[in-house]
């Protein structure tokens, strides 16, 4: 599941709708409309601690990075677009 | 349907018999399902009857025990190690007469392997901490706590921790940290990519997918009939 090839905006913007969808079980079609504003953990009452600790899990395994206790804040996760920055300024720090 | 099984019990305490799920029709093959653990066991526990009945549609007795303290069992949780459950699990082979098995996420690290079978995408004892670490963290974050996982880490080895509600001994604790799920010989990985969907595990809430369910019970069936898993 591991892959370690460098991401591009697309790519990384599909690879991360592509994750919202499984763990949200949504349509990939339906994440695809997903915007910077669209809220995320405190919006969608399924998002819990436990199913946002799975999706970290499974960035890190996705896109080859590592996300520490400090990197994990509410901005991060309020948003699609603060887990997107977040994503980029991991990418790019490798 | 439901039966019972008998783990070992620890030492000076009686045995007490466990539940399992069994389609037990006699059959020459009989398959031992073990389970995904804690929060996954939710997650996965349509997923993995709905692959049983497929299995047992296509011929196969599946026996789906509860790891002690888990599901239905009455055992405390916080009793259990890796290795209770791993003699559990090999007494549940031996018992229920199981020929193969299929171990499912972190089942894999149980997994008895005298027995031939499947590692159905198959979890770390690391990964499986870290997890729920994490989902620990933030939840006490939303709470105004201040957590750090390498605190909680240390605590879980020295008293064991309770993570997501279920309370792992330091035992099971510094076992996980290095658990490694091992092929035994006879058995084979079956890895999501070959479900052709995302795990459900990673759903927020537990769902159901007939098709990857559809395709793992074919996988199995064909590496029983001597095709690759």
């Amino acid at each position: 599941m591991t892959v370690s090839h460098n991401l591009d905006g697309a790519a990384l913007d599909l690879e991360l709708k592509g994750l919202i969808a499984d763990v949200l079980g949504l349509d990939p079609e339906q994440a695809q409309t997903f915007g910077p504003e669209t809220g995320l953990f405190g919006h969608l009452p399924e998002l819990d601690s436990m199913a946002v600790a799975g999706l970290l899990t499974e960035m890190e395994d996705r896109l080859g990075i590592v996300i520490e206790d400090d990197d994990v804040d509410g901005e991060m996760l309020e948003t699609y677009g603060g887990l997107r920055a977040f994503a980029e300024a991991k990418l790019g720090a490798r | 349907m439901i039966s019972t099984w008998t783990p070992p019990a620890p030492e000076g305490t009686p045995a007490e018999a466990e539940l399992l799920v069994a389609f037990d029709r006699g059959r020459d093959l009989r398959l031992l399902v073990c389970p995904a653990w804690f929060d996954e066991a939710n997650k996965l526990r349509r997923f993995t009857l709905e692959v049983i009945r497929r299995l047992d549609r296509a011929g196969l007795d599946c026996l789906l025990p509860d790891l002690p303290g888990c599901n239905e069992s009455l055992a405390p949780l916080p009793n259990q190690t890796l290795e209770s459950w791993r003699a559990a699990m090999t007494a549940a082979a031996q018992g229920l007469r199981a020929t193969h098995v299929l171990a499912i996420r972190a089942g894999a690290l149980v997994a008895p392997p005298a027995l031939p079978g499947w590692h159905y995408a198959a979890q770390s004892g690391p990964k499986l901490l870290r997890g729920m670490i994490r989902a620990r963290t933030i939840a006490a974050r939303e709470a105004g706590l201040a957590e750090s996982s390498e605190s909680l880490m240390a605590l879980g080895r020295a008293e064991g921790l309770t993570l997501g509600g279920w309370a792992i001994s330091a035992a099971m604790f510094a076992a996980l940290e290095n658990a490694e799920p091992a092929l035994a010989p006879g058995q084979s990985d079956l890895a999501q990519s070959a479900l052709g969907g995302p795990g459900l595990w990673l759903r927020a809430e537990p769902d159901e997918d007939a098709r990857q369910a559809d395709r793992l019970a074919a996988r199995i069936v064909q590496s029983l009939a001597g095709g690759p898993a």
